[in-house]
């Protein structure tokens, strides 16, 4: 790469801003109160979630309903060994166990597609909740377990980290000929094939590579949980909102699904504490609406507005 | 010996005949209209408790609630079609994107209903007995209930697939599946015939809550293991055959009964297992083309 590229403004903008947006975030825990830390944390498991998502499921166009099943695995390798390991060792451990299922998956799954493939990775997600649940009820005979809690602060600086990590594979995936190949199979797989790329090689990378953020965010996230049982490890939930987020953010920019997540998580908070027992049907409507006349998400619609203005704005 | 193989078979009948019911209304829901419906758990949750309702309040019979609960969800269905995937439909850019964007449609409406229940109804668990009688089959025992409950299944198995099969209606649902823009040039009021199909599957869904009520514990948050159920025996029988989602029901209702019969606790992972399994070697299921 180029060290002038940076020079240039193009790149000197938006760097900045996300220096300063970076510097302000990894200084939160000195300035800010407990309450915005552990808001932050979870605003950032749900922006990793959804943009890991994107990874695989935005060019190719294949909607996977894995989430969950890959988070679930991260969770349940912190509550399994977090007494026994580091810290850091689980989390690699849960992220690489997450990795290694999705490529399982993948190779099992090349010749489905459409919803077949969206049925397919729904099922496994249920398939190991309901294995799990089976089995804790018979041979451990507790059905949730107790995780090691760990300082918020420490919680939040390696969910920071996770995102800065998965924001710079996103962004050398975008600008790769690995991420031009992605694009290309959404396109047609088939052209996509003729012109010699490993089509099957290329899916499963990306979606292996998707689950392992989100196995490494299942682990940390356990621990700010303290107690959990396959049912809300293993969430559906987890499977559908980061499609619904991904959406929402608009698919076609690198931040349309940050800003989807970010806006959805608080949401959801804000929901929880202002309509505690209207938020999940409030929420609902949002995600209809959303869909409905959202295509292009948030994004895309800043975007139409941005142009709408501009075309009306008399040239200079 | 033969009073176990009745009591697995005829207990898999039951159970098989209601998975049938669930599931024949979203095979139609996705065959017709490409509508993946995962709130169609949902519209069976609410079914079982206005039929719950009827019967404790006003000790309306579950049967004759059969004929409140199908119409009502039908209308409900008929509207949601019309308003909300036809919307969807009108301006998703191909069936791909429809699908996807018609399943998660359906995912926040799965919420939305679940909700309008939970306020409702509250989170409890609630049951009502109904004709308990036990009924004494060669050695297996069976309470009247539940064979009534088979008999009607049965009834509105062969009901449905004969409206299907011989009515007028019914061959401009098989032609919209098939090809929805030849069959618009034939004459086929394809936006109504969409509309009628989710309704119908709405309707059965309405008759499999009124069932399941009958027979099981209900609760607002049900809907989604039916909703598993329902997704799992129509890719068993292939996805969008009618025909395939009723056999496909009855095949899964067996196995259903025989794991339970060695380990109750295990029948979601073998459905899973066998659903997965299936997805592998054959995902165009039974009667899959």
């Amino acid at each position: 790469m180029d060290l002038s590229q940076f020079k240039s403004r193009r790149f000197l903008v938006p760097g900045l801003i996300i220096l300063v947006l970076l510097v302000l975030l990894a200084t939160l825990p000195f300035y800010g109160s407990d309450y915005i830390v552990i808001l932050l944390t979870a605003i950032l498991m749900y922006v990793i979630i959804t943009v890991s998502w994107t990874i695989f499921s935005g060019p190719t166009r294949y909607i996977s309903l894995a989430s969950a099943a890959f988070f679930g695995i991260g969770v349940y390798t912190m509550a399994l060994l977090g007494k026994v390991l580091p810290l850091a060792a689980v989390i690699t451990i849960g992220a690489s166990i997450s990795f290694i299922l999705a490529l399982c998956i993948g190779l099992l799954t090349l010749r489905l597609k459409g919803m077949y493939f969206i049925i397919f990775t729904f099922g496994i997600s249920e398939l190991i909740k309901n294995f799990l649940l089976w089995y804790e009820t018979n041979f451990t005979l507790t059905v949730g377990r107790w995780v090691i809690r760990i300082d918020h602060d420490q919680v939040y600086y390696i969910m920071l980290a996770i995102f800065v990590v998965l924001m710079l594979t996103t962004y050398f995936i975008r600008n790769s000929r690995f991420g031009l190949a992605l694009e290309s199979i959404g396109h047609s797989e088939e052209a996509a094939a003729h012109r010699g790329i490993n089509v099957t090689w290329v899916k499963v990378i990306a979606f292996a590579i998707s689950a392992l953020f989100m196995g490494a965010v299942g682990a940390i996230m356990a621990t700010r949980w303290a107690y959990v049982d396959p049912r809300t490890s293993f969430n559906p939930l987890l499977s559908f909102l980061p499609v619904m987020m991904a959406i929402f953010g608009g698919m076609g920019q690198i931040y349309g699904p940050i800003l989807g997540a970010a806006i959805f998580a608080y949401l959801e908070e804000f929901l929880i504490t202002e309509f505690p027992y209207h938020y999940m049907l409030i929420f609902g409507s949002v995600l209809v609406i959303a869909i409905l006349y959202l295509p292009n998400g948030v994004v895309g619609l800043i975007q139409k507005l941005w142009r709408r203005r501009r075309i009306r704005a008399p040239a200079p | 010996m033969l009073t176990t193989v009745l009591d697995i078979l005829i207990g898999g009948l039951i159970t098989g005949g209601i998975y049938a019911v669930i599931a024949v209304g979203l095979s139609l829901q996705y065959g017709v209209g490409r509508v993946l419906n995962v709130s169609h758990g949902e519209f069976i949750m609410i079914a079982a408790f206005i039929t719950y309702s009827l019967y404790t309040l006003f000790n309306i019979s579950p049967l004759i609630s059969l004929l409140i609960c199908g119409p009502f969800l039908f209308i409900i269905g008929f509207l949601i079609h019309r308003s909300l995937f036809q919307y969807l439909r009108d301006t998703s850019e191909s069936m791909d994107i429809f699908e996807g964007n018609s399943l998660l449609a359906s995912f926040g409406l799965l919420f939305i209903i679940q909700n309008i229940a939970l306020l409702i109804w509250k989170a409890n668990v609630r049951g009502y007995t109904y004709l308990v009688h036990s009924v004494n089959i060669a050695g297996a025992v069976f309470t009247t209930n539940r064979l009534i409950a088979l008999l009607f299944a049965a009834v509105i198995g062969a009901a449905f697939y004969l409206f299907l099969t011989r009515l007028r209606m019914g061959k401009a649902i098989r032609a919209a599946a098939q090809e929805p823009t030849t069959a618009g040039l034939s004459g086929v009021n394809i936006k109504q015939v969409l509309a009628i199909c989710f309704g119908l599957g709405a309707l059965m869904a309405g008759f499999a809550g009124v069932l399941v009520s009958m027979l099981y514990q209900i609760q607002p948050t049900m809907g989604m293991e039916y909703t598993i159920i329902a997704v799992i025996v129509v890719v068993l029988g292939g996805l969008g055959s009618i025909t395939g989602s009723l056999i496909g029901g009855f095949i899964l209702g067996l196995i259903g009964s025989l794991v339970t019969y060695f380990d109750p606790a295990l029948s979601l992972v073998a459905y899973y297992a066998i659903f997965i399994l299936l997805l592998m070697v054959k995902p165009t299921g039974i009667m899959g083309k």
